[in-house]
């Protein structure tokens, strides 16, 4: 077998046992025909369609009028209220728990610890298998061992919230505390390890950046610091469920519906159609909205007490039990010729991660794609912590990544005297600089033009802290954003048409979650253009485990996952459409790939006067209705090709002379994320982005107290988001160019829109000021 | 939270009798207190509703304002007299919480809420000495940013967060209490306590005392005052520092001036040798600075916090040469 044939075989997913590795040289060579994606998805030519039209959520009335059920919303009868005890220590065992107070209270029907909890299977943890989800493995509640400050070490049963509150505070645990980790200081000194993300080392080097470095004329070397996140979407993690019979019902906030039953499944020993997990609705996630100690133990306790039991995490619960971002320290090294163009890039550093967690934070992703440099060396070494274990925070990696890679440039164009767009136009690579694949995508430098012409960039001080306004320094600064195109495998569409009289509905059904980013009205729209029929007529099902395969809303890869399982679907639908048709049809003879969905019915694409409605074909072969169910393709196009979103971001800050204090004024991002399919929540989302890259550039930090490992303020008092009066007028735009090689044309753009926020806002501050902040967040006493 | 009863005062004497009893507590808006209670800090057995109580804001004979307790935060910072008079306080009240927040607070209450410590907030893991004491202090050598750098003890190194208070602070105003041993008046400056080494003990009130009013003094004729409150983020966050000024001239002469911080000690801090360096002074950059070196002589910055004593010289020496040039009110 030639390895062309090999190639073409790996493409079509034909060959049995092909390992990753040779998947990953073999797709690259083969032609873009066999890949997905290699034949332009035919929606990407209809232009006058629903896409690319604002259309509001189909979700918004029901939110607007409080009758959108949340996860803590549902009720069961005889259903009763959890209330959770944290442990106080960062390592050790329960040493003792008095919880006899908490059980003569009134209203407590069951005190769970170590002592009483169900056997439980461990937590499948993420990369462990394809449904795995888990930060972690750690058993939750089975034996006594403490592994982080603030894991949960009792559950209280009571039947009212406020009667569990109560009891939870009454009860007693004494500790036998060991020696922890919870310094990054100390971690280092034990020794750090190559970090791992998604199975494979966090570590690319081309060519010799080190020697090449020292050897370039003009160098920037710097070491920037990111503390750690924590999540608070505005709906905090809950869940409400019962054990009826042997099944598990379970209402949640999830964002991968499907593994999360899956794996609960698996920790409760069942079989996956015993666990029934739904979640039409979720109020954020940003990554958090996964599984966590808390569903189990709810699902526990339910079972020891006989009782549906709701579960809802308290503000302060979820930064004990739910992960966010790690601490980076990220050395960034550029050598540069005169002319700005890039001999050595280095991105090294180091993130940690707890004993039991699966991943660091990847810092370097970004730096993978976004410029060319002749020699590169990337990468994220990890010390290991007795913390919570971390987890994906919106951009995990290119999020804090690109605040040290973006500062850098904006040092080295400084030093350079070369205007900070123009330094970045310069290193634009051709291909892939890790790869060596051809970019499916690319005109982030249309984006960066469009972008600096509409925000006024020329209008910048040349001069850093030359600009006043009274009291304020004034100042511009810019920063690239990217993130990849993922598309991941397990994804299916069921589509169901059902005749009504002279008229027809679709049904769309998808195993996919929906966080409020509006993909329940994006599916319905893309759906409703590749059927050919009006919004109206087609209804879509999400948000629960019943639906063939699974979603995960991760990586901004839902839309492409989605995209391409509805492709699948459709193509079987036309085919089960042409078999009924028959010869008697308008479209006799036609193969599934001679037509296409029109005006609701098939149309020859070479005729479109050939057609027929699916009213009239369903009728005369005296069907109610035709149903199929179809797996996407296996996501080869990444391999195939390398595919990312891009953001030129622009921002003007507005620094206090006297006090520090930060104001952005304006900010521009300008993105190139293929084609929009609803401008209306797209630009949500893109905004949301931005802010939550404001607020990660000026406030957010979690305060972890390296003397016990204890989050200081794990409350929303004083772990400071963006309020309304912090965030400006943000001015989004975008190339709206397709990607010819995705689904739609569209990339997910759940996440590009926080990366490079914050350096450019660190940029502007240094323009405003003179003072180049390497550490976020950036307060207004580092400005002082 | 704890169980526990309540009741509606009809009354100050109704409330006075209510709350001779050992574990009453007085609620105003709830703002502070509710929030204590829920995370177990506060653990009253019985809550005494004082909100019922007179609300009225009424010119007293000497040209000055008789604020009754039960005066919510919203209507004080809007009356006119209020911001024609006291701008300082208005503004003050405006830079605090959200604007649900001070349609809630009464001004009794803000007088009487507590640190934004957030190792007095964990009740479950950290030591406190305010909270629970004699059981340490983690804000010592912990996460202390937005804590004391002056007037502080071993014992505890918390702030008290008011907005509000430090304008009081600098208006001389007089707190009325009631209780069972009558009525007393209290100089504002008095009302809070430095933590020494009861650091539980907030103020100066007895046991069962209830806040009954604040009363203003008339500003002197040509007085100017202002607010300026130093924060992480635009709105709804606790000053990092503030300060509120009266300041009175003659020609470009300091005839009087008032000046209270907040954001840097266990009480609103009125800075007395600030005020006395500042007299017969004129207002420049230099002068104020100096001024505030002097208030900060016994400064003592913690590991997070040693930029205070800059961040206020330098916010009031802007404060106070706006006034002086007249650009604030």
């Amino acid at each position: 077998m030639s390895v062309f044939d090999a190639a073409k075989q790996a493409a079509q997913g034909l060959v049995q046992g092909v390992v990753q590795g040779a998947m990953e040289k073999l797709v690259p060579l083969a032609p873009d025909s066999w890949i997905p994606g290699g034949v332009p998805d035919p929606l990407i030519a209809r232009k006058h369609g629903l896409i690319g039209k604002p259309v509001s959520r189909l979700d918004g009335v029901h939110k607007v009028s409080g009758t959108a059920a949340f996860a803590a919303e549902y009720r069961f009868d005889g259903m009763v209220y959890a209330a959770l005890v944290y442990s106080t220590i960062p390592k050790g065992r329960i040493a003792a728990i008095d919880s006899a107070q908490a059980e003569a209270a009134p209203g407590v029907v069951l005190v769970m610890t170590h002592h009483n909890a169900p056997r439980l299977n461990p937590m499948p943890m993420f990369g462990s298998s394809p449904s795995a989800v888990g930060a972690t493995d750690l058993p939750i509640m089975q034996d006594g061992v403490i592994h982080w400050n603030g894991q949960p070490v009792v559950c209280v049963l009571a039947e009212t919230q406020e009667q569990a509150d109560h009891a939870a505070s009454l009860v007693h645990v004494t500790f036998d505390e060991t020696p922890a980790v919870t310094s990054l200081a100390e971690a280092q000194a034990n020794g750090v390890e190559q970090g791992q993300f998604m199975g494979a080392p966090l570590l690319d080097e081309v060519g010799d950046a080190e020697a090449a470095f020292a050897a370039a004329p003009h160098r920037v070397d710097q070491t920037y610091r990111t503390p750690r996140h924590n999540h608070n979407p505005i709906e905090p993690h809950a869940a409400t469920l019962a054990w009826i019979g042997d099944r598990l019902v379970i209402h949640d906030a999830s964002q991968m519906v499907t593994q999360q039953a899956q794996n609960m499944a698996q920790i409760f020993g069942l079989d996956p159609e015993q666990v029934h997990l739904t979640s039409p609705y979720v109020g954020g996630g940003f990554g958090s909205k996964g599984l966590w100690n808390h569903q189990v133990i709810g699902a526990a306790a339910a079972k020891l007490a006989g009782r549906p039991v709701r579960i809802a995490l308290s503000r302060e619960g979820v930064y004990r039990v739910v992960g966010g971002r790690a601490i980076t320290q990220q050395r960034v090294a550029i050598g540069a010729k005169a002319d700005g163009t890039f001999d050595a890039l280095i991105h090294t550093g180091l993130s940690t991660m707890p004993p039991h967690g699966t991943m660091p934070e990847p810092f370097i992703l970004g730096s993978q794609a976004m410029y060319g440099a002749d020699t590169m060396l990337l990468k994220v070494e990890v010390g290991r912590m007795d913390t919570l274990a971390n987890t994906f925070m919106r951009a995990p990696g290119e999020a804090v990544g690109t605040f040290a890679l973006e500062s850098a440039i904006d040092e080295l164009a400084d030093s350079l005297g070369i205007d900070p767009v123009e330094l970045r136009i310069r290193n634009e690579p051709e291909k892939d600089p890790i790869k060596g694949t051809p970019f499916s995508s690319r005109h982030i430098v249309e984006a960066w033009r469009t972008g600096a012409d509409r925000f006024g960039w020329a209008d910048r001080p040349e001069t850093p802290g030359s600009r006043r306004d009274g009291e304020w320094h004034v100042g511009m600064g810019c920063a690239m954003g990217t993130y990849p195109y993922y598309r991941m495998p397990g994804a299916e569409a069921r589509i169901t048409l059902t005749r009504e009289g002279d008229t027809v509905r679709a049904k769309v059904e998808i195993a996919a979650a929906e966080m409020g980013m509006g993909t329940a009205t994006t599916t319905a729209i893309v759906a409703a253009e590749r059927l050919g029929l009006p919004l109206e007529q087609v209804d879509i099902a999400y948000g629960d485990s019943a639906i063939p395969g699974a979603i995960m809303a991760g990586g901004s890869q839902q839309t492409a996952a989605i995209g391409a399982a509805v492709i699948a679907a459709h193509n079987a639908l036309v085919e089960e459409l042409l078999k009924l048709a028959g010869n008697d049809s308008p479209l006799s003879g036609a193969s599934a790939d001679e037509v296409g969905s029109e005006a609701g019915g098939l149309a020859r694409l070479d005729n479109p006067d050939a057609k027929e409605t699916y009213v009239s074909i369903l009728a005369r072969a005296q069907r109610g209705d035709l149903s199929v169910t179809k797996a996407g393709s296996a996501p080869l196009e990444t391999m195939h090709w390398s595919m990312h979103s891009y953001s030129a971001l622009f921002c003007e800050v507005r620094v206090n002379a006297v006090t520090g204090e930060v104001r952005v004024s304006r900010f521009l991002g300008s993105f190139d994320c293929g084609r929009i399919l609803n401008p209306k929540t797209a630009l949500s989302q893109f905004r949301g982005g931005i802010i939550m890259g404001l607020g990660m550039a000026l406030m957010e930090e979690t305060q972890l107290d390296e003397r016990n490992g204890r989050i200081a303020n794990a409350s929303m008092a004083e772990y400071h988001l963006p309020v309304h009066l912090d965030v400006p007028e943000i001015d989004v735009i975008w190339t709206d160019i397709p990607d010819p090689h995705a689904p739609m044309g569209a990339h997910g753009i759940g996440e590009i829109g926080i990366t490079g926020v914050a350096a450019a806002v660190a940029n502007a501050i240094y323009n405003a000021t003179g003072k180049r902040i390497r550490d976020l967040p950036i307060t207004l006493d580092k400005l002082l | 939270m704890n169980p526990f009863q309540y009741a509606r005062a009809d009354d100050a004497a109704d409330a006075l009798r209510r709350g001779a009893i050992s574990g009453a507590a007085y609620l105003g808006g709830g703002t502070n207190l509710v929030d204590l209670m829920r995370e177990t800090i506060a653990r009253p057995d019985q809550l005494i509703d004082v909100t019922g109580l007179p609300a009225t804001i009424a010119e007293t004979d000497d040209g000055g304002l008789l604020i009754d307790a039960a005066v919510r935060n919203t209507a004080l910072a809007e009356h006119p007299a209020v911001r024609m008079r006291y701008p300082v306080l208005s503004r003050a009240i405006l830079a605090g919480a959200s604007a649900q927040i001070r349609n809630m607070a009464t001004v009794g209450g803000n007088l009487l809420q507590r640190t934004r410590c957030t190792y007095f907030y964990d009740a479950e893991g950290a030591r406190c000495n305010k909270r629970t004491p004699g059981s340490g202090c983690d804000a010592r050598e912990g996460f202390n940013r937005i804590h004391a750098v002056l007037g502080a003890s071993d014992a505890c190194v918390a702030t008290h967060p008011s907005d509000m208070c430090v304008a009081l602070a600098a208006l001389d105003a007089t707190v009325h209490v009631d209780g069972a041993e009558g009525q007393r008046t209290i100089p504002f400056a008095d009302l809070h306590r430095l933590p020494g080494d009861q650091p539980d003990r907030d103020t100066v009130l007895r046991d069962g005392e209830l806040i009954t009013a604040i009363a203003l003094p008339a500003l002197p004729t040509g007085a100017r005052s202002a607010y300026r409150k130093v924060r992480d983020r635009a709105s709804y966050a606790f000053a990092l520092v503030s300060v509120a000024a009266v300041l009175q001239l003659e020609g470009d002469r300091v005839v009087d001036v008032r000046i209270a911080f907040g954001g840097v000690a266990h009480k609103p801090w009125r800075a007395t040798k600030a005020e006395a360096a500042l007299r017969g002074q004129t207002i420049t950059q230099q002068v104020v600075l100096d001024a505030a070196a002097a208030e900060f002589a016994e400064a003592r910055p913690l590991r997070d916090n040693a930029f205070k004593p800059a961040l206020v010289a330098r916010t009031l020496a802007a404060v106070l040469t706006d006034l002086a040039r007249g650009e604030a009110a």
